[in-house]
């Protein structure tokens, strides 16, 4: 994320929370928070767009989305028209509109935000996505077939959208999903009252439907050999980073201390909130404390408080200093989330199950490189915080099973592939995008790297 | 939509311990010996590991023991009846070379492993040496099949009622003290892999045992399974299942697979209502 001030000073404006169900009312289901926007609503916001002759916003979106053509088509009340706009660019769009952080991108950029607030573009986005998949999709065009075969590994963001561009231009795509169910982390990771997961399924479905093959359970690597793989024409490796980050204090292995991948993946995926209907338990803490202070740590502690916990958020910076999204951090405190910042986790404590969490006090002097303050533990500031459950959402690392089994595939110092601009690995027709060629970033970045990586496959099918 | 994942054969070997073959081509045709998989039942079932205990053409086999509710629903169907997934092979094949003498033991249900294992080290050029143990001669499986393959095989009961009275890290101990061994693989349920392979330490027998912690995935990405080895933490589902059965946490796996114990009790008291009242509970296997 870029330089906290302007961050929080920018998304205070544009992180706006008024189409939000009452606080008290959502905590106790796992409905969708932001209820969207009317179709009033929506031409009424669409209107305020000054249709800029060189936009900014479309320079701030990493998919490169036409907006204000877009924007324009809803203010005609031309929803169809938008659907379209959109879809050239981007096949998931109700899911875009929902989860990416539009205030560092698109509506940071909008030059509505200097004097006033900038068009709310992702509700916009969300409100035609959502509209389509309502009144009936339109399905893109896609070339002729080519007789190339594209094997895309990973059904995330990066996998899918990498797929519905190669399917487009006329490839035959198959798709290798190592879970019983498509989408990644938008399927196990997000939790659905920030997207709901009958969204997610409809817009993999429209992907699935320009005739992408997909293959669940089949972990590449292991189910699919490295020879059959690279017997593609093209490769697209989209695993993710999924490998979740331990701080490595004492009593970690606690019984009640979980990952927030775990924790998330047992409630999204496996919908343990709905035990016993659902086979998959996980344990309800009564005093929770969620570690981290990105997203993923937002939505950890918001599950936890719906399944009943009364949670504390331990972060060992500043609040201003968090990595979450704006609107992500002010949903968390509506919902009575307590947060606990410049406090970092030395110890977990208990005997067999977790008893209690020690933190230390941070002082907060010194910038780092990145511009944020550097944390220092105070000595002698310890204080054990009371709780029965401990998640810890300190950040994953890209997923190391397949690409450490495909020999001559260079990877970088965190495990990542390493690619050029266009998503080339040192492997000359495999192709890497997303998480697992990134380190973890957004769905939004993973999405616009694999459609960089996409038009390279295309070019280099179309040149053999 | 095709339903892949066909139960061929359910049989019944002893009392809660059925052998079941299951259609999956892309785990069959790459298992090796020390992996797993992954089965979900149905939409609202749960993932859980087995071993993979033998291959034929497409179909792979594993054995069970219906305990938890999961295992106990797996009992009920019958050839033809369908599995909702399966995902696999999962986990890194054993660590099979040729060492001069090995010898792969099993205790209880954990014998489902051994066939695997005893023949790639066979295969490997090894002198392998079986030692299967169960409670009671009647809980025995596998006798046939491991006798086939191994160039020894010997049997334990508890009770005596079969082969040697006592258990598998007797007749270890007598063999250790007897001749060289060079490898040992141990599976079966924690505190029996505790206690056999304790026996190898004053030896220095490089000791291999199979982990079976809580998992989701099986992939490496929520860390459920995560086990201390060597003061390391590691993941059974991708760095094992397999570990140096010196270096393991004993009492921290068996700490870990007991975290769901009260939710598995309401589990079970839920599905064996569901079969009274739709007098499923005595299908006929075999």
């Amino acid at each position: 994320m870029s330089g906290s001030l302007s961050t929080s000073a920018g998304a205070a404006k544009g992180a706006t929370t008024m189409g939000d169900r009452p606080a008290d009312v959502r905590v106790r289901d796992f409905k969708e928070v932001d209820t969207g926007l009317s179709a009033d609503e929506a031409i009424a916001e669409a209107e305020r767009c000054l249709q800029c002759k060189k936009p900014l916003c479309v320079k701030g979106c990493p998919v490169c989305i036409d907006i204000p053509a877009f924007i324009r088509e809803v203010a005609e009340g031309d929803f169809p028209g938008a659907a379209r706009t959109l879809k050239e660019q981007n096949m998931l769009p109700a899911i875009c509109g929902r989860v990416c952080p539009q205030e560092t991108q698109c509506e940071g950029a909008c030059v509505l935000g200097i004097k006033e607030t900038p068009i709310r573009i992702g509700a916009l986005e969300r409100f035609v996505a959502d509209w389509e998949r309502q009144n009936g999709a339109e399905l893109p065009k896609t070339a002729r077939p080519t007789g190339k075969r594209v094997a895309v590994v990973g059904s995330g963001p990066a996998g899918l959208t990498a797929a519905a561009e190669l399917a487009r231009a006329g490839h035959a795509v198959t798709i290798f999903e190592s879970l019983h169910e498509a989408g990644g982390v938008l399927t196990y990771g997000i939790p659905a009252f920030r997207l709901p997961k009958d969204v997610v399924k409809a817009e993999i479905n429209q992907v699935l439907a320009l005739d992408v093959r997909l293959k669940k359970n089949y972990l590449v690597g292991r189910s699919v050999s490295v020879d059959e793989l690279l017997g593609y024409d093209a490769v697209f490796l989209a695993t993710g980073a999924g490998l979740p980050a331990f701080m490595g204090i004492p009593g970690e292995n606690l019984n009640g201390v979980y990952s927030a991948n775990e924790f998330l993946t047992r409630v999204n995926l496996m919908h343990a909130d709905a035990f016993p209907e659902f086979d998959t338990p996980v344990l309800h803490g009564g005093r929770v404390a969620v570690i981290g202070g990105g997203n993923v740590a937002m939505d950890a502690a918001r599950v936890a408080r719906r399944m009943g916990a009364k949670v504390f958020l331990v972060y060992r910076r500043r609040e201003e200093d968090m990595p979450a999204r704006r609107v992500e951090v002010l949903h968390a405190k509506e919902e009575e989330i307590e947060f606990l910042t410049c406090a970092n986790p030395t110890r977990i404590l208990g005997e067999g199950c977790v008893s209690g969490l020690e933190c230390v006090k941070m002082s907060l002097c010194d910038l780092d490189a990145s511009g944020r303050p550097s944390p220092e533990p105070i000595p002698g500031s310890e204080f054990t915080l009371d709780v029965d459950m401990v998640i810890q959402a300190i950040g994953t690392s890209p997923n190391p099973l397949l690409v450490s089994l495909i020999p001559g595939l260079k990877r970088g110092r965190r495990g990542n592939v390493v690619v050029d601009e266009n998503g080339r690995t040192s492997i000359p027709h495999v192709y890497a995008g997303g998480d697992i060629a990134t380190g973890a970033a957004t769905v939004i970045e993973a999405m616009g790297s694999a459609k960089r990586a996409a038009a390279a496959i295309n070019a280099m099918l179309r040149e053999e | 939509m095709k339903r892949l994942y066909k139960v061929e054969l359910a049989t019944k070997l002893a009392d809660r311990v059925y052998e079941y073959w299951i259609h999956a081509p892309q785990v069959a045709h790459h298992a090796r010996a020390g992996q797993f998989l992954i089965l979900r039942l149905h939409e609202t079932g749960e993932r859980i590991p087995l071993t993979i205990s033998a291959v034929r053409g497409d179909a792979v086999r594993v054995i069970f023991m219906a305990v938890g509710k999961t295992t106990q629903e797996l009992a009920t169907l019958r050839a033809g009846d369908s599995i909702k997934d399966v995902a696999g092979p999962l986990g890194k094949p054993s660590e099979i070379g040729k060492y001069g003498t090995c010898c792969v033991i099993g205790g209880g249900v954990g014998i489902a492993s051994t066939p695997l294992i005893a023949k790639e080290l066979k295969e490997a050029g090894n002198h392998v040496i079986g030692i299967i143990g169960a409670r009671s001669a009647d809980l025995l499986i596998l006798e046939d099949e491991m006798r086939a393959i191994c160039d020894e095989l010997y049997i334990t009961t508890d009770d005596g009622s079969k082969g040697v009275h006592g258990f598998a890290s007797d007749v270890l101990k007598g063999l250790l003290n007897e001749r060289t061994i060079n490898r040992v693989w141990i599976i079966g349920p924690a505190i029996m892999m505790k206690v056999t392979s304790g026996v190898t330490v004053p030896y220095g027998v490089k000791t291999y045992v199979s982990l079976n912690p809580i998992m989701v995935d099986g992939t490496g990405m929520c860390g459920s399974c995560r086990v201390t080895v060597g003061g390391e933490t590691k993941f059974a589902c991708v760095d094992g299942p397999e570990f140096d059965a010196h270096q393991v946490d004993f009492a921290e796996l068996m700490q870990r697979q007991r975290i769901y114990t009260s939710q598995e009790k309401v589990l079970l008291e839920r599905f064996a209502e569901h079969q009274c009242r739709c007098g499923e509970g005595g299908h006929h296997h075999g």
